[in-house]
C-alpha cells in the first residue's frame, strides 16, 4: 500500500444489492466475433453475470486484473465473467489475444454503460476521454444485483477474494 | 455463449460480416431494402481466425448469411443477393 492519499472518487448512486441492474446492448467481443448482446439475454443464458468495469486496455491495471482473473480461473458461466471497457471492438480483440483471455468484453466507447451505472471516471489530463470507474457487479439471471463493489479511490483494484466469494 | 446456429435473442437471419467489407455492405443494403433485420456477427483478422464462419459455412470468406427458418447457410454476396431477391423480393 502507498502511504499517501489517493484521489477520492465522489459519491456514486450505483446499483446496490437487491436493485435491478440497468440493462444495455453493446457489441460483445468474443474469441470468434462480436455481436450486439443485451446484458439481460446474456445473464438469462449464462446463469448470471459478473460484470467487471475496468480501466483502459493495455494499461497496467487492465493487464494485471485480467491476468489475475485468468490465474484464478474465474467462471465463464454461472455466472459468466464479462468485462466492460471503452475500447472499440478491434482493440478489445487484440487485447484479449495478447492476454489469451477467455472472457468476453463489452465495447462501450461512449462510456454510456458506465454512465447508466453512475460510475463515470473522467480521466484527468486526457481531454475528451473517460472510462468506467473500477467496479464489479454480480447479477443473477434476472439482473438482480447480488454483489456490488465500486472503487472509492483511484487507482483501486477489485477485492478479488471478496468477488470470488460472492460468485459462489 | 450462444450456439452458432441459434441466435440468443430474436432474428431469423444471421450475417457474418467484416467491418468495411463492400461485399458485406451489399448484402446489408439488400436486407434493408426488404425490411429484414439480421443479427450481425463481425469477424476480425485474417482468414485463419474465422473459425466460427468455417464451422457454419465451410468457408472462411465473408459475407455468409444464415437463414435459420429455412435452414439455409450461404456464402458469396452475389448468391446471397439472388437468394434474398428470390425469397423476400417483390416477386416472391
Amino acid at each position: 500500500m502507498v502511504d499517501f492519499e489517493l484521489v477520492a472518487f465522489p459519491p456514486s448512486d450505483h446499483p446496490e444489492p437487491g436493485d435491478r441492474a440497468p440493462d444495455f446492448t453493446r457489441p460483445l467481443v468474443t474469441d470468434e466475433y462480436w455481436e450486439d448482446r443485451t446484458l439481460s439475454g446474456l445473464a438469462a443464458e449464462s446463469g448470471g453475470v459478473c460484470l467487471l468495469f475496468y480501466p483502459l486496455n493495455w494499461g497496467g491495471k487492465s493487464r494485471y486484473w485480467w491476468s489475475e482473473i485468468t490465474e484464478r480461473s474465474w467462471p465463464v458461466e454461472e455466472p459468466a465473467v464479462v468485462g466492460v471497457g471503452i475500447s472499440q471492438p478491434f482493440d478489445h480483440r487484440r487485447f484479449a489475444d495478447f492476454l489469451d483471455l477467455s472472457y468476453p468484453l463489452y465495447s462501450d466507447p461512449r462510456n454510456d454503460v458506465a454512465r447508466a451505472y453512475d460510475i463515470v471516471h473522467d480521466l484527468d489530463g486526457m481531454e475528451g476521454i473517460e472510462e468506467p470507474r473500477p467496479a464489479v457487479f454480480v447479477v443473477d439471471e434476472e439482473l438482480l444485483v447480488e454483489y456490488a463493489w465500486v472503487a472509492e479511490e483511484w487507482p483501486q483494484s477489485p477485492p478479488f477474494d471478496e468477488v470470488e466469494a460472492a460468485m459462489e | 455463449m450462444s450456439e452458432d446456429d441459434t441466435p440468443a435473442d430474436d432474428p431469423e437471419l444471421t450475417l457474418y460480416r467484416l467491418h468495411g467489407c463492400p461485399y458485406c455492405e451489399r448484402v446489408v443494403r439488400r436486407l434493408d431494402r426488404y425490411g429484414l433485420s439480421a443479427r450481425s456477427r463481425f469477424v476480425a483478422g485474417g482468414h485463419s481466425t474465422r473459425n466460427a464462419v468455417a464451422r457454419v459455412a465451410g468457408t472462411r470468406s465473408v459475407p455468409v448469411l444464415v437463414d435459420h427458418d429455412r435452414g439455409v447457410t450461404m456464402p458469396e454476396s452475389g448468391r446471397i443477393v439472388e437468394y434474398l431477391d428470390r425469397i423476400y423480393g417483390e416477386g416472391a
